[in-house]
Protein backbone atom coordinates (compact mmCIF):
# COMPACT_ATOMS: atom_id res chain seq x y z
CA UNK A 1 0.00 0.00 0.00
CA UNK A 2 3.08 2.14 1.10
CA UNK A 3 4.42 1.95 -2.88
CA UNK A 4 0.64 2.33 -4.41
CA UNK A 5 0.24 5.57 -2.49
CA UNK A 6 3.95 6.32 -2.96
CA UNK A 7 3.58 6.24 -7.25
CA UNK A 8 -0.21 7.99 -6.89
CA UNK A 9 1.43 11.11 -4.91
CA UNK A 10 3.76 11.68 -7.73
CA UNK A 11 1.44 11.04 -10.57
CA UNK A 12 -0.81 13.38 -9.06
CA UNK A 13 1.72 15.82 -8.53
CA UNK A 14 2.15 15.39 -11.77
CA UNK A 15 -1.44 16.53 -12.90
CA UNK A 16 -0.77 19.86 -10.86
CA UNK A 17 2.86 20.23 -12.48
CA UNK A 18 1.44 20.41 -16.24
CA UNK A 19 -0.84 22.32 -17.75
CA UNK A 20 -2.57 18.61 -18.39
CA UNK A 21 -4.58 18.43 -15.37
CA UNK A 22 -5.62 22.20 -15.45
CA UNK A 23 -6.85 22.04 -19.09
CA UNK A 24 -9.01 19.39 -17.92
CA UNK A 25 -10.96 20.92 -14.86
CA UNK A 26 -11.04 24.03 -16.96
CA UNK A 27 -12.88 22.50 -19.71
CA UNK A 28 -14.82 20.43 -17.53
CA UNK A 29 -16.03 22.75 -15.06
CA UNK A 30 -17.15 25.17 -18.08
CA UNK A 31 -18.94 22.78 -20.26
CA UNK A 32 -20.79 21.33 -16.79
CA UNK A 33 -21.30 25.40 -15.62
CA UNK A 34 -22.87 25.56 -19.48
CA UNK A 35 -24.55 22.54 -19.22
CA UNK A 36 -26.07 23.20 -15.95
CA UNK A 37 -27.59 27.16 -17.20
CA UNK A 38 -28.64 25.60 -20.51
CA UNK A 39 -30.44 22.31 -20.28
CA UNK A 40 -30.52 21.22 -15.74
CA UNK A 41 -31.71 24.94 -14.97
CA UNK A 42 -33.57 25.54 -17.90
CA UNK A 43 -36.64 27.98 -18.59
CA UNK A 44 -38.89 25.71 -17.47
CA UNK A 45 -40.35 25.22 -13.98
CA UNK A 46 -38.74 21.97 -12.36
CA UNK A 47 -38.94 20.86 -9.02
CA UNK A 48 -35.31 21.14 -7.41
CA UNK A 49 -34.60 17.70 -7.17
CA UNK A 50 -35.53 17.36 -10.61
CA UNK A 51 -32.96 19.74 -11.35
CA UNK A 52 -30.48 18.24 -9.26
CA UNK A 53 -31.01 15.23 -11.37
CA UNK A 54 -30.59 16.81 -14.56
CA UNK A 55 -27.70 18.61 -13.58
CA UNK A 56 -26.06 14.89 -12.61
CA UNK A 57 -26.87 13.23 -15.95
CA UNK A 58 -25.17 16.09 -17.74
CA UNK A 59 -21.93 16.14 -15.32
CA UNK A 60 -22.25 12.30 -15.87
CA UNK A 61 -21.43 12.81 -19.01
CA UNK A 62 -18.26 15.21 -17.92
CA UNK A 63 -17.26 12.89 -15.60
CA UNK A 64 -16.96 10.24 -18.10
CA UNK A 65 -14.93 12.31 -20.65
CA UNK A 66 -12.66 13.32 -18.08
CA UNK A 67 -11.74 10.16 -16.67
CA UNK A 68 -10.80 9.31 -20.46
CA UNK A 69 -8.22 12.33 -20.44
CA UNK A 70 -6.66 12.12 -17.43
CA UNK A 71 -6.04 7.75 -17.65
CA UNK A 72 -5.16 8.27 -20.93
CA UNK A 73 -1.56 9.24 -19.99
CA UNK A 74 -1.01 7.17 -17.35
CA UNK A 75 1.00 4.20 -18.96
CA UNK A 76 1.32 5.22 -22.63
CA UNK A 77 3.37 7.88 -21.48
CA UNK A 78 5.51 6.22 -19.14
CA UNK A 79 6.25 4.01 -22.19
CA UNK A 80 6.52 6.84 -24.70
CA UNK A 81 9.00 8.57 -22.06
CA UNK A 82 11.22 5.78 -21.27
CA UNK A 83 10.01 6.35 -18.05
CA UNK A 84 8.24 2.56 -17.24
CA UNK A 85 12.25 1.23 -17.10
CA UNK A 86 12.25 2.86 -13.60
CA UNK A 87 8.96 0.97 -12.45
CA UNK A 88 10.25 -2.20 -14.31
CA UNK A 89 13.71 -2.16 -12.73
CA UNK A 90 12.05 -1.20 -9.04
CA UNK A 91 11.27 -3.93 -6.60
CA UNK A 92 7.18 -2.84 -7.06
CA UNK A 93 4.65 -5.20 -8.74
CA UNK A 94 2.66 -4.55 -11.59
CA UNK A 95 -0.33 -4.78 -9.10
CA UNK A 96 1.41 -1.58 -7.24
CA UNK A 97 1.78 0.36 -10.34
CA UNK A 98 -1.49 -0.11 -11.46
CA UNK A 99 -3.47 0.66 -8.63
CA UNK A 100 -1.39 3.72 -7.55
CA UNK A 101 -1.83 5.30 -10.91
CA UNK A 102 -5.66 4.99 -10.73
CA UNK A 103 -5.96 6.39 -7.16
CA UNK A 104 -3.78 9.79 -8.74
CA UNK A 105 -6.61 9.92 -11.24
CA UNK A 106 -9.38 8.62 -9.28
CA UNK A 107 -8.01 11.53 -7.02
CA UNK A 108 -7.54 14.34 -9.33
CA UNK A 109 -11.41 13.18 -10.61
CA UNK A 110 -12.44 13.74 -7.15
CA UNK A 111 -10.87 17.23 -6.75
CA UNK A 112 -12.77 17.89 -10.25
CA UNK A 113 -16.24 16.50 -8.96
CA UNK A 114 -15.47 18.81 -5.80
CA UNK A 115 -15.41 21.85 -7.44
CA UNK A 116 -18.31 21.62 -9.39
CA UNK A 117 -20.28 21.45 -5.60
CA UNK A 118 -21.19 24.85 -6.56
CA UNK A 119 -23.91 23.94 -8.88
CA UNK A 120 -25.80 21.64 -6.54
CA UNK A 121 -25.06 24.22 -3.60
CA UNK A 122 -26.90 26.80 -5.98
CA UNK A 123 -30.10 24.79 -5.96
CA UNK A 124 -29.88 23.91 -2.14
CA UNK A 125 -29.86 27.57 -1.68
CA UNK A 126 -32.78 28.50 -3.73
CA UNK A 127 -34.79 25.15 -3.48
CA UNK A 128 -35.44 22.07 -1.87
CA UNK A 129 -32.74 19.09 -1.43
CA UNK A 130 -31.49 16.70 0.89
CA UNK A 131 -27.95 16.43 1.43
CA UNK A 132 -28.58 12.56 1.08
CA UNK A 133 -29.26 12.92 -2.59
CA UNK A 134 -26.33 15.34 -3.45
CA UNK A 135 -24.26 13.05 -1.83
CA UNK A 136 -25.95 9.81 -3.72
CA UNK A 137 -25.29 11.68 -7.26
CA UNK A 138 -21.80 12.66 -6.76
CA UNK A 139 -21.29 8.79 -5.52
CA UNK A 140 -21.88 8.09 -8.56
CA UNK A 141 -20.42 10.86 -10.45
CA UNK A 142 -17.20 9.14 -8.76
CA UNK A 143 -18.08 5.37 -10.03
CA UNK A 144 -18.69 6.51 -13.65
CA UNK A 145 -15.70 8.46 -13.48
CA UNK A 146 -13.75 5.46 -11.82
CA UNK A 147 -14.72 2.95 -14.33
CA UNK A 148 -13.52 5.10 -17.15
CA UNK A 149 -10.86 6.23 -15.63
CA UNK A 150 -9.89 2.07 -14.95
CA UNK A 151 -10.93 0.95 -18.14
CA UNK A 152 -8.99 3.42 -19.80
CA UNK A 153 -5.84 3.10 -17.86
CA UNK A 154 -6.51 -0.80 -19.05
CA UNK A 155 -6.01 0.43 -22.85
CA UNK A 156 -3.18 2.89 -21.98
CA UNK A 157 -1.27 -0.13 -20.41
CA UNK A 158 -1.53 -2.04 -24.36
CA UNK A 159 -1.60 1.20 -26.15
CA UNK A 160 1.81 2.40 -28.18
CA UNK A 161 0.52 6.38 -27.07
CA UNK A 162 -1.73 8.53 -25.93
CA UNK A 163 -3.81 9.21 -28.67
CA UNK A 164 -4.80 5.68 -29.13
CA UNK A 165 -5.10 4.86 -25.16
CA UNK A 166 -7.49 7.73 -25.53
CA UNK A 167 -9.36 6.83 -28.31
CA UNK A 168 -9.15 3.16 -27.50
CA UNK A 169 -10.72 4.30 -23.76
CA UNK A 170 -13.40 6.50 -25.59
CA UNK A 171 -14.20 3.65 -27.97
CA UNK A 172 -15.03 0.92 -24.75
CA UNK A 173 -17.11 3.56 -23.01
CA UNK A 174 -19.11 4.48 -25.72
CA UNK A 175 -19.48 0.64 -25.87
CA UNK A 176 -20.32 0.06 -22.30
CA UNK A 177 -23.06 2.99 -22.76
CA UNK A 178 -24.73 1.88 -25.27
CA UNK A 179 -25.16 -1.60 -24.57
CA UNK A 180 -29.18 -0.64 -23.23
CA UNK A 181 -29.65 0.11 -27.35
CA UNK A 182 -28.19 -3.37 -27.94
CA UNK A 183 -30.47 -5.15 -25.46
CA UNK A 184 -33.32 -3.74 -26.78
CA UNK A 185 -33.58 -5.35 -30.17
CA UNK A 186 -31.20 -9.09 -29.09
CA UNK A 187 -33.17 -11.94 -27.62
CA UNK A 188 -32.98 -13.46 -23.76
CA UNK A 189 -30.87 -13.91 -22.40
CA UNK A 190 -28.34 -11.36 -23.79
CA UNK A 191 -31.68 -9.36 -23.15
CA UNK A 192 -30.68 -9.46 -20.13
CA UNK A 193 -27.07 -9.41 -20.08
CA UNK A 194 -26.59 -6.60 -22.26
CA UNK A 195 -28.82 -4.72 -20.07
CA UNK A 196 -27.50 -5.03 -17.03
CA UNK A 197 -23.88 -4.32 -18.46
CA UNK A 198 -24.61 -1.26 -19.95
CA UNK A 199 -23.00 1.76 -17.24
CA UNK A 200 -25.69 4.23 -17.23
CA UNK A 201 -29.03 3.32 -17.84
CA UNK A 202 -30.06 1.01 -14.71
CA UNK A 203 -27.54 1.71 -12.65
CA UNK A 204 -27.08 5.62 -12.77
CA UNK A 205 -30.72 6.22 -12.93
CA UNK A 206 -31.26 5.54 -9.14
CA UNK A 207 -28.15 7.32 -7.96
CA UNK A 208 -29.48 10.40 -9.52
CA UNK A 209 -33.02 10.35 -7.90
CA UNK A 210 -30.90 9.79 -4.74
CA UNK A 211 -31.00 6.46 -4.09
CA UNK A 212 -28.01 4.10 -3.63
CA UNK A 213 -28.39 0.38 -4.40
CA UNK A 214 -25.92 -1.69 -2.91
CA UNK A 215 -25.91 -3.96 -6.42
CA UNK A 216 -25.61 -0.89 -8.01
CA UNK A 217 -22.59 0.00 -6.06
CA UNK A 218 -20.86 -3.29 -6.51
CA UNK A 219 -21.37 -3.66 -10.21
CA UNK A 220 -19.57 -0.74 -10.39
CA UNK A 221 -16.86 -1.39 -8.36
CA UNK A 222 -16.83 -4.78 -9.67
CA UNK A 223 -16.13 -3.24 -12.99
CA UNK A 224 -13.58 -0.62 -11.75
CA UNK A 225 -11.69 -3.85 -10.34
CA UNK A 226 -11.61 -6.04 -13.36
CA UNK A 227 -10.08 -3.27 -15.30
CA UNK A 228 -7.66 -2.95 -12.69
CA UNK A 229 -6.86 -6.32 -12.58
CA UNK A 230 -6.93 -6.52 -16.87
CA UNK A 231 -4.19 -3.89 -16.56
CA UNK A 232 -2.25 -5.67 -14.34
CA UNK A 233 -2.28 -8.70 -16.41
CA UNK A 234 -1.26 -6.74 -19.35
CA UNK A 235 1.47 -4.80 -18.04
CA UNK A 236 2.85 -8.32 -16.67
CA UNK A 237 2.37 -9.55 -19.86
CA UNK A 238 4.44 -6.94 -21.21
CA UNK A 239 7.15 -7.73 -19.16
CA UNK A 240 7.53 -11.00 -20.52
CA UNK A 241 7.03 -9.73 -24.05
CA UNK A 242 9.80 -6.85 -23.71
CA UNK B 1 32.18 -17.57 -6.62
CA UNK B 2 30.13 -15.59 -9.54
CA UNK B 3 27.43 -12.88 -8.22
CA UNK B 4 26.40 -13.03 -11.61
CA UNK B 5 25.82 -16.40 -13.20
CA UNK B 6 23.70 -16.56 -16.39
CA UNK B 7 23.26 -19.95 -18.14
CA UNK B 8 21.82 -20.36 -21.77
CA UNK B 9 20.07 -17.26 -22.44
CA UNK B 10 17.89 -17.19 -25.43
CA UNK B 11 15.20 -13.84 -26.69
CA UNK B 12 12.84 -14.73 -28.53
CA UNK B 13 10.63 -12.07 -30.37
CA UNK B 14 8.44 -14.29 -32.47
CA UNK B 15 10.70 -16.42 -34.67
CA UNK B 16 13.65 -13.70 -34.30
CA UNK B 17 16.00 -14.64 -31.55
CA UNK B 18 17.53 -11.72 -29.88
CA UNK B 19 19.34 -13.31 -27.74
CA UNK B 20 20.48 -16.85 -28.81
CA UNK B 21 22.48 -19.56 -26.27
CA UNK B 22 24.43 -17.14 -23.94
CA UNK B 23 26.55 -18.43 -20.97
CA UNK B 24 28.43 -15.99 -18.85
CA UNK B 25 29.81 -15.08 -15.53
CA UNK B 26 30.80 -11.87 -13.77
CA UNK B 27 32.19 -11.90 -10.07
CA UNK B 28 31.76 -8.97 -7.50
CA UNK B 29 33.56 -6.33 -7.63
CA UNK B 30 34.76 -6.55 -12.02
CA UNK B 31 33.46 -4.17 -14.00
CA UNK B 32 32.19 -6.01 -17.58
CA UNK B 33 31.70 -4.51 -20.71
CA UNK B 34 29.14 -5.78 -23.53
CA UNK B 35 30.28 -4.80 -26.84
CA UNK B 36 28.45 -5.44 -30.41
CA UNK B 37 27.34 -3.33 -33.17
CA UNK B 38 23.87 -1.45 -32.64
CA UNK B 39 21.30 -4.58 -32.38
CA UNK B 40 23.45 -6.96 -31.65
CA UNK B 41 21.23 -8.17 -28.74
CA UNK B 42 23.18 -5.97 -26.03
CA UNK B 43 20.23 -3.81 -24.59
CA UNK B 44 18.28 -7.23 -24.49
CA UNK B 45 20.67 -9.11 -22.50
CA UNK B 46 20.39 -6.18 -19.52
CA UNK B 47 17.37 -5.94 -19.60
CA UNK B 48 16.97 -9.73 -18.76
CA UNK B 49 19.56 -8.61 -15.94
CA UNK B 50 17.44 -5.91 -15.04
CA UNK B 51 14.98 -8.21 -14.42
CA UNK B 52 11.87 -6.75 -16.45
CA UNK B 53 12.52 -8.73 -19.32
CA UNK B 54 11.56 -12.60 -19.10
CA UNK B 55 14.74 -15.09 -21.45
CA UNK B 56 11.94 -17.37 -23.82
CA UNK B 57 14.72 -19.64 -22.34
CA UNK B 58 17.94 -20.64 -20.57
CA UNK B 59 18.49 -18.20 -16.94
CA UNK B 60 19.94 -15.87 -15.17
CA UNK B 61 20.40 -15.36 -11.48
CA UNK B 62 22.46 -12.72 -9.24
CA UNK B 63 23.57 -13.49 -5.88
CA UNK B 64 22.19 -16.97 -6.54
CA UNK B 65 18.36 -14.85 -7.10
CA UNK B 66 17.10 -15.71 -10.17
CA UNK B 67 15.86 -12.90 -12.54
CA UNK B 68 12.66 -14.59 -13.40
CA UNK B 69 11.32 -16.41 -9.99
CA UNK B 70 13.15 -14.10 -7.38
CA UNK B 71 12.74 -11.18 -9.44
CA UNK B 72 11.74 -8.35 -6.37
CA UNK B 73 14.87 -9.61 -4.59
CA UNK B 74 16.86 -9.15 -8.00
CA UNK B 75 15.47 -5.64 -8.74
CA UNK B 76 16.98 -4.84 -4.74
CA UNK B 77 20.00 -5.78 -6.07
CA UNK B 78 20.59 -3.75 -9.26
CA UNK B 79 20.80 -0.15 -10.05
CA UNK B 80 19.82 0.47 -14.15
CA UNK B 81 20.12 3.00 -16.34
CA UNK B 82 18.61 2.43 -19.65
CA UNK B 83 19.83 3.69 -22.70
CA UNK B 84 16.87 6.52 -22.18
CA UNK B 85 17.54 7.95 -18.77
CA UNK B 86 14.05 7.10 -16.66
CA UNK B 87 13.38 10.92 -16.18
CA UNK B 88 10.21 12.40 -15.09
CA UNK B 89 10.43 15.83 -17.17
CA UNK B 90 8.33 17.73 -14.79
CA UNK B 91 9.88 16.98 -11.76
CA UNK B 92 13.34 18.65 -10.02
CA UNK B 93 16.77 16.56 -9.66
CA UNK B 94 16.43 16.21 -5.43
CA UNK B 95 12.21 15.08 -5.50
CA UNK B 96 12.96 12.75 -7.98
CA UNK B 97 15.72 10.97 -6.62
CA UNK B 98 13.68 11.03 -3.17
CA UNK B 99 10.84 9.51 -5.02
CA UNK B 100 13.58 6.69 -6.83
CA UNK B 101 14.68 6.51 -2.96
CA UNK B 102 11.77 5.65 -1.58
CA UNK B 103 10.38 2.81 -4.76
CA UNK B 104 13.90 1.58 -3.93
CA UNK B 105 13.25 0.78 -0.33
CA UNK B 106 15.72 3.11 0.81
CA UNK B 107 15.15 3.88 4.90
CA UNK B 108 13.23 6.52 5.22
CA UNK B 109 15.66 8.12 7.72
CA UNK B 110 18.77 7.02 5.43
CA UNK B 111 16.56 9.23 2.25
CA UNK B 112 18.48 12.74 2.78
CA UNK B 113 21.71 10.58 3.21
CA UNK B 114 21.90 8.84 0.52
CA UNK B 115 20.60 11.63 -2.08
CA UNK B 116 23.81 14.08 -0.62
CA UNK B 117 26.30 11.22 -1.82
CA UNK B 118 24.67 10.67 -5.00
CA UNK B 119 24.56 14.05 -6.11
CA UNK B 120 28.38 14.73 -4.58
CA UNK B 121 29.00 11.13 -6.75
CA UNK B 122 27.62 12.62 -10.27
CA UNK B 123 28.34 16.18 -9.95
CA UNK B 124 24.68 17.19 -9.85
CA UNK B 125 25.15 19.41 -6.85
CA UNK B 126 24.69 22.43 -8.97
CA UNK B 127 21.47 21.65 -10.71
CA UNK B 128 20.20 19.72 -7.63
CA UNK B 129 16.48 22.15 -7.57
CA UNK B 130 16.41 22.51 -11.49
CA UNK B 131 13.45 20.67 -13.38
CA UNK B 132 14.66 17.65 -15.30
CA UNK B 133 13.14 18.80 -18.42
CA UNK B 134 15.82 21.82 -18.33
CA UNK B 135 19.14 20.06 -18.25
CA UNK B 136 21.19 19.14 -20.39
CA UNK B 137 21.88 15.72 -22.11
CA UNK B 138 25.01 15.04 -20.19
CA UNK B 139 23.26 15.80 -16.99
CA UNK B 140 20.43 13.89 -18.05
CA UNK B 141 22.36 11.05 -17.98
CA UNK B 142 24.08 12.05 -14.94
CA UNK B 143 20.80 12.21 -13.13
CA UNK B 144 20.32 8.54 -14.49
CA UNK B 145 23.44 7.12 -13.19
CA UNK B 146 22.36 8.62 -9.88
CA UNK B 147 18.42 6.92 -9.57
CA UNK B 148 21.12 3.60 -10.84
CA UNK B 149 23.37 4.84 -7.45
CA UNK B 150 20.53 5.99 -5.03
CA UNK B 151 20.07 2.40 -3.29
CA UNK B 152 23.68 1.12 -3.19
CA UNK B 153 23.00 -1.54 -5.42
CA UNK B 154 25.25 -4.13 -5.53
CA UNK B 155 25.20 -4.80 -9.57
CA UNK B 156 25.30 -1.37 -11.47
CA UNK B 157 23.69 -1.97 -15.06
CA UNK B 158 24.55 0.17 -17.48
CA UNK B 159 23.10 0.44 -21.09
CA UNK B 160 24.81 2.53 -23.37
CA UNK B 161 25.90 5.46 -20.79
CA UNK B 162 28.05 7.31 -23.10
CA UNK B 163 25.51 7.58 -26.25
CA UNK B 164 24.87 11.10 -27.27
CA UNK B 165 27.82 13.12 -24.94
CA UNK B 166 29.67 15.15 -26.26
CA UNK B 167 33.81 14.61 -25.73
CA UNK B 168 34.20 16.00 -22.24
CA UNK B 169 31.01 14.79 -21.24
CA UNK B 170 32.39 11.36 -22.08
CA UNK B 171 35.73 11.37 -20.05
CA UNK B 172 33.20 12.76 -17.31
CA UNK B 173 30.98 9.43 -17.68
CA UNK B 174 34.44 7.81 -17.84
CA UNK B 175 35.67 9.16 -14.53
CA UNK B 176 32.16 8.45 -12.76
CA UNK B 177 32.08 4.71 -13.94
CA UNK B 178 35.94 3.88 -12.82
CA UNK B 179 35.17 5.59 -9.52
CA UNK B 180 32.44 3.07 -9.17
CA UNK B 181 35.24 0.29 -9.42
CA UNK B 182 35.61 -2.06 -6.40
CA UNK B 183 32.34 -0.66 -4.41
CA UNK B 184 30.06 -2.05 -7.14
CA UNK B 185 29.57 -4.39 -9.96
CA UNK B 186 29.31 -3.03 -13.32
CA UNK B 187 28.01 -4.15 -16.25
CA UNK B 188 27.71 -1.93 -19.23
CA UNK B 189 27.40 -1.96 -22.69
CA UNK B 190 28.46 -0.07 -25.46
CA UNK B 191 29.43 -0.23 -29.31
CA UNK B 192 32.35 2.26 -29.04
CA UNK B 193 35.26 -0.02 -28.59
CA UNK B 194 37.86 2.73 -27.04
CA UNK B 195 35.54 3.27 -24.41
CA UNK B 196 34.89 -0.34 -23.52
CA UNK B 197 38.58 -1.38 -23.22
CA UNK B 198 39.33 2.11 -21.11
CA UNK B 199 36.65 1.29 -18.02
CA UNK B 200 36.76 -2.66 -18.05
CA UNK B 201 38.44 -5.13 -17.02
CA UNK B 202 36.76 -7.57 -19.20
CA UNK B 203 34.80 -7.77 -22.34
CA UNK B 204 31.77 -9.83 -23.81
CA UNK B 205 31.82 -9.53 -27.18
CA UNK B 206 28.21 -9.70 -28.37
CA UNK B 207 26.93 -10.50 -32.35
CA UNK B 208 23.84 -11.09 -33.34
CA UNK B 209 22.35 -12.24 -30.03
CA UNK B 210 25.41 -14.58 -29.63
CA UNK B 211 28.29 -14.28 -26.99
CA UNK B 212 30.97 -14.81 -29.48
CA UNK B 213 34.53 -13.93 -27.30
CA UNK B 214 35.06 -12.88 -23.52
CA UNK B 215 37.99 -12.37 -21.48
CA UNK B 216 40.05 -9.27 -21.39
CA UNK B 217 41.89 -6.73 -24.12
CA UNK B 218 45.22 -8.82 -23.86
CA UNK B 219 43.56 -12.39 -23.97
CA UNK B 220 41.30 -11.28 -26.89
CA UNK B 221 44.19 -10.12 -28.55
CA UNK B 222 46.08 -13.57 -27.60
CA UNK B 223 43.49 -15.86 -28.73
CA UNK B 224 42.21 -13.86 -32.23
CA UNK B 225 44.77 -11.71 -33.46
CA UNK B 226 47.27 -14.02 -35.79
CA UNK B 227 48.59 -11.41 -37.42
CA UNK B 228 50.03 -7.53 -37.20
CA UNK B 229 51.51 -4.58 -38.86
CA UNK B 230 54.38 -2.72 -37.43
CA UNK B 231 55.10 0.83 -38.49
CA UNK B 232 58.57 2.20 -38.01
CA UNK B 233 60.41 5.23 -38.74
CA UNK B 234 63.61 5.23 -39.31
CA UNK B 235 66.83 7.55 -40.39
CA UNK B 236 69.63 6.32 -42.36
CA UNK B 237 70.07 2.73 -43.83
CA UNK B 238 69.26 -0.94 -41.98
CA UNK B 239 69.91 -4.43 -43.07
CA UNK B 240 66.60 -5.26 -45.10
CA UNK B 241 67.52 -8.56 -45.27
CA UNK B 242 68.26 -9.05 -41.76
CA UNK B 243 64.65 -7.62 -40.98
CA UNK B 244 63.15 -9.86 -43.41
CA UNK B 245 65.00 -12.67 -42.09
CA UNK B 246 63.30 -12.56 -38.85
CA UNK B 247 61.12 -15.34 -37.82
CA UNK B 248 57.61 -14.70 -38.46
CA UNK B 249 58.05 -11.86 -40.89
CA UNK B 250 56.02 -12.29 -43.68
CA UNK B 251 56.87 -9.13 -45.38
CA UNK B 252 58.19 -5.47 -45.41
CA UNK B 253 57.11 -2.48 -46.97
CA UNK B 254 59.68 0.32 -47.81
CA UNK B 255 58.47 3.91 -48.06
CA UNK B 256 60.62 6.99 -47.87
CA UNK B 257 58.71 10.10 -46.32
CA UNK B 258 59.57 12.96 -48.52
CA UNK B 259 59.20 15.85 -46.01
CA UNK B 260 61.24 14.32 -43.15
CA UNK B 261 63.80 12.63 -45.04
CA UNK B 262 63.21 9.10 -43.14
CA UNK B 263 62.25 5.99 -44.09
CA UNK B 264 59.13 4.11 -43.37
CA UNK B 265 59.03 0.82 -42.92
CA UNK B 266 55.77 -1.15 -42.38
CA UNK B 267 56.16 -5.21 -41.22
CA UNK B 268 53.52 -7.74 -41.57
CA UNK B 269 54.20 -10.14 -39.15
CA UNK B 270 53.00 -13.05 -36.88
CA UNK B 271 52.24 -11.77 -33.32
CA UNK B 272 53.81 -8.77 -31.57
CA UNK B 273 57.28 -8.35 -33.10
CA UNK B 274 58.02 -4.82 -31.83
CA UNK B 275 60.59 -5.78 -29.55
CA UNK B 276 62.58 -7.86 -31.88
CA UNK B 277 62.42 -5.32 -35.27
CA UNK B 278 63.41 -2.23 -32.84
CA UNK B 279 66.60 -4.08 -31.70
CA UNK B 280 67.35 -5.90 -35.39
CA UNK B 281 66.44 -1.65 -36.80
CA UNK B 282 68.99 -0.35 -34.03
CA UNK B 283 71.91 -3.27 -34.70
CA UNK B 284 72.07 -2.67 -38.24
CA UNK B 285 73.05 1.01 -37.42
CA UNK B 286 69.56 2.67 -38.27
CA UNK B 287 68.20 5.52 -36.10
CA UNK B 288 65.30 4.70 -34.74
CA UNK B 289 62.66 7.22 -34.58
CA UNK B 290 59.50 5.68 -33.66
CA UNK B 291 57.81 2.39 -33.76
CA UNK B 292 54.33 1.05 -33.22
CA UNK B 293 51.68 -1.34 -34.05
CA UNK B 294 49.16 -0.71 -36.75
CA UNK B 295 44.96 -0.37 -36.10
CA UNK B 296 44.00 -1.11 -32.81
CA UNK B 297 44.29 -5.17 -31.61
CA UNK B 298 40.68 -5.10 -30.31
CA UNK B 299 39.63 -3.24 -33.05
CA UNK B 300 41.05 -6.23 -35.25
CA UNK B 301 39.82 -8.84 -32.63
CA UNK B 302 36.50 -7.20 -33.31
CA UNK B 303 36.08 -6.69 -36.96
CA UNK B 304 37.24 -10.27 -37.45
CA UNK B 305 34.80 -11.74 -34.95
CA UNK B 306 31.94 -9.68 -36.76
CA UNK B 307 33.32 -10.85 -39.80
CA UNK B 308 33.30 -14.63 -39.13
CA UNK B 309 29.91 -14.29 -37.67
CA UNK B 310 28.53 -12.75 -41.03
CA UNK B 311 30.33 -15.40 -42.77
CA UNK B 312 28.08 -18.27 -40.70
CA UNK B 313 25.28 -16.00 -40.70
CA UNK B 314 21.74 -18.21 -41.00
CA UNK B 315 19.34 -16.33 -43.90
CA UNK B 316 17.07 -14.45 -40.73
CA UNK B 317 19.86 -13.05 -39.26
CA UNK B 318 19.64 -9.30 -39.88
CA UNK B 319 16.02 -9.83 -38.90
CA UNK B 320 17.14 -11.30 -35.56
CA UNK B 321 19.74 -8.39 -34.83
CA UNK B 322 17.11 -5.28 -35.57
CA UNK B 323 15.43 -6.44 -31.93
CA UNK B 324 18.80 -6.13 -30.30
Amino acid sequence: MDKTWHIASRELAAFFNTWMGYVIVAAALVIDGLLFNAFAVGNEPKLSAEVLADFFYFASGMSMVAGIFLAMRLMAEEKQNGTIALLYSSPVSERQVIYGKFLSALLFSMILQVASLYMPGLVMVHGKISVGHIAAGYLCLTLLGATTISLTLFVSTLAPNQLVAAVGGAFGTVILLTLWMLAKVVDQPFKDIFGWLSIHNDHFTPFSNGIVNLKDLMFYVGLVVFFLECATRALAGRRCQG
Amino acid sequence: MSLIEVRGLSKFYGPYAAVRDVSFDIKEGEVVGLLGLNGAGKSTILKILGSFLLPSSGGASMAGFSVEDDSDRVRELIGYLPDRPPLYDEMRVVPYLRYVAKLKNVAPGKIDERIADVLRKTNLVEVAWQPLGELSHGFRQRVGIAQALIHNPRVIILDEPINGLDPVQIVEMRDLILSLRGKHTVILSSHILSEITRTCDRILIIDKGRLVAEGNEAELEKAFVTSMRVVAEIKGTCDMAALKGLSGVRRVIEAQSAASGTKILTVECDGDLRAVIAKTLITSGAELLEIGREGDGLETVFMNLVRASKDTTPSNGSSEAAHG
